[in-house]
């Protein structure tokens, strides 16, 4: 997508560091509502470093999980530890980016200038923020109007506007058209680069081989395989993954 | 008594000739329910904002308390300030009975819950479609509560009007704590009351167009502002 800039925004000129925050360990992890358990001990490790996608079938809680991992809902039991912290208290140090972009009722701009207020952070990154996403023309823009591409860049930005060490992503890229999705992708790629650990929640194959160093797939609501992206996607050890590869495994 | 007619025409006739009786009383009526409103949406809107984004024990017998409030009677909130105010009462030795700063703050508590349950009611609607970007960006409550404001400033416009109404008609409590005291504090109501006993129809009617005119005004500014924010998405 041209109109987004392969401009280092933060760190710059720094080489990728290790993310503080990881490792991250999750213990037994249970999610429940009333007599269904969605998540089921749940075990997990992941480095410091790099871009994980969490894959697996619609309905089988990826976006679910996500939010427990950011600490935006709390588990039934088990343990998540964010180098020995809560998520709880380490959500100020993350960002998340929603399927469906939240965005306030305002201009593009004034969406950002707030993130960047509440944070006590220099307002000259608005803008900077704005051209990185190709949206600087928009600045004046109110917000809603964006298109479905935009909005998420903008979301993206507003992440971003932060400098978080984790960065969550849940489908940032679904229902959005080719040049979007890669405008997206783009982004995420240059963030993971610069050493911003990516946990990335995606349905799409081509997208998590492009983006993610790792894979974790869930089924059942147990995670099934968790396992570098070059051994992945070439040779999946369960037969789940196998199937949701191939398109057999949907629900 | 004069018939509905000629009382109307007269009507018009003063609301055209610039009656400085008659403007003097509508001015007045202007400024207390304009200070009542302000101080009211000081008031209630923090409170709804708050009420809109906690969740605490007992938050459920807060809410039928707000809402049964928009129903407090008129005139008991004018005996309850009048006794306050009156030379007896405890903060008698303000000296505000009978003046319009009695008036406004009868008013205000009048108008307080009402913008106070209302404006409850529509952050927490748009609290339901932010609070969880909210949470993920680890808002502070005074950043969270001065988001959901700023944001829902065109519907709370409507809130902050219906508080205004409510207090620009009510004479039950005004005319308690501010005595209807010519060129003091005879405001629009009152006004009308008294002209109406005494049978003067065209004074009260003229008043009463006036006070349509002013709700109607009010209206309109407000409606073009909300369609204003619908058309940027602001609303």
């Amino acid at each position: 997508m041209s109109d987004v800039r392969a401009i280092p925004l933060v760190r710059q000129g720094a080489r990728p560091v290790a993310c503080p925050l990881m490792p991250l360990e999750v213990r037994d992890l249970v999610l429940g509502f009333g007599d269904t358990v969605v998540l089921n001990g749940i075990d997990l490790e992941l480095g410091a470093e790099g871009c994980t996608a969490i894959m697996g079938p619609n309905g089988v809680g990826k976006s679910l999980l996500l939010k427990l991992l950011h600490g935006l809902i709390e588990p039934t039991s088990g343990r998540i530890s964010w180098a020995g912290q809560r998520p709880g208290a380490v959500i100020a140090r993350q960002a998340m980016v929603f399927q469906k972009p939240v965005l306030l009722r305002r201009t593009v701009a004034a969406n950002l200038d707030f993130v960047v207020r509440t944070r006590g952070l220099d307002r000259s990154r608005v803008h900077a923020l704005l051209d990185h996403v190709g949206l600087a023309h928009k600045a004046d823009h109110p917000a809603r109007r964006l298109s479905g591409g935009e909005a998420q860049r903008l979301a993206l930005a507003r992440a971003l506007a932060i400098d978080p060490e984790v960065l969550f992503l849940d489908e940032p890229t679904a229902s959005l058209d080719p040049a979007s999705a890669h405008a997206i992708e783009t982004i995420v790629g240059q963030a993971r680069d610069r050493g911003m650990r990516v946990i990335l929640v995606t349905h799409d194959v081509g997208q998590a081989k492009r983006l993610a160093d790792d894979v974790v797939f869930l089924n059942r609501g147990r995670v099934v395989e968790a396992a570098p992206a070059t051994t992945f996607f070439p040779i999946p050890q369960s037969q789940a993954a196998r199937d949701y590869l191939t398109g057999k495994l949907v629900f | 008594m004069q018939d509905i007619g000629q009382a109307l025409s007269l009507a018009f006739a003063l609301v055209m000739s610039g009656d400085g009786d008659l403007y003097e009383i509508v001015a007045l009526s202007l400024r207390v329910s304009l200070s009542a409103m302000a101080v009211a949406c000081l008031i209630g809107l923090p409170v709804g904002a708050l009420v809109a984004i906690s969740r605490f024990r007992g938050r459920g017998l807060v809410l039928v308390v707000m809402n049964a409030l928009m129903g407090l009677p008129p005139v008991v909130v004018g005996l309850l300030v009048y006794l306050h105010f009156s030379r007896a009462g405890p903060l008698g030795f303000l000296g505000l009975l009978y003046t319009p700063t009695a008036m406004i703050v009868a008013q205000t508590i009048l108008i307080a819950p009402i913008v106070a349950a209302l404006s409850r009611q529509v952050l927490e609607d748009l609290n339901g479609e932010y609070a969880e970007q909210f949470r993920s960006l680890a808002l502070s409550r005074r950043h969270m509560v001065g988001a959901l404001l700023w944001d829902a400033r065109y519907s709370l416009m409507t809130v902050a009007l219906a508080g205004f109404g409510r207090a620009v008609a009510e004479v039950g409590a005004v005319i308690i704590v501010g005595g209807n005291i010519d060129h003091l504090t005879r405001v629009m109501t009152t006004a009308i009351a008294l002209e109406t006993s005494k049978g003067e129809l065209a004074l009260a009617l003229a008043l009463g167009i006036v006070l349509l005119a002013i709700a109607l005004g009010v209206n309109a500014a407000v409606h073009l502002l909300r369609q204003t924010g619908a058309r940027l998405a602001y609303v």
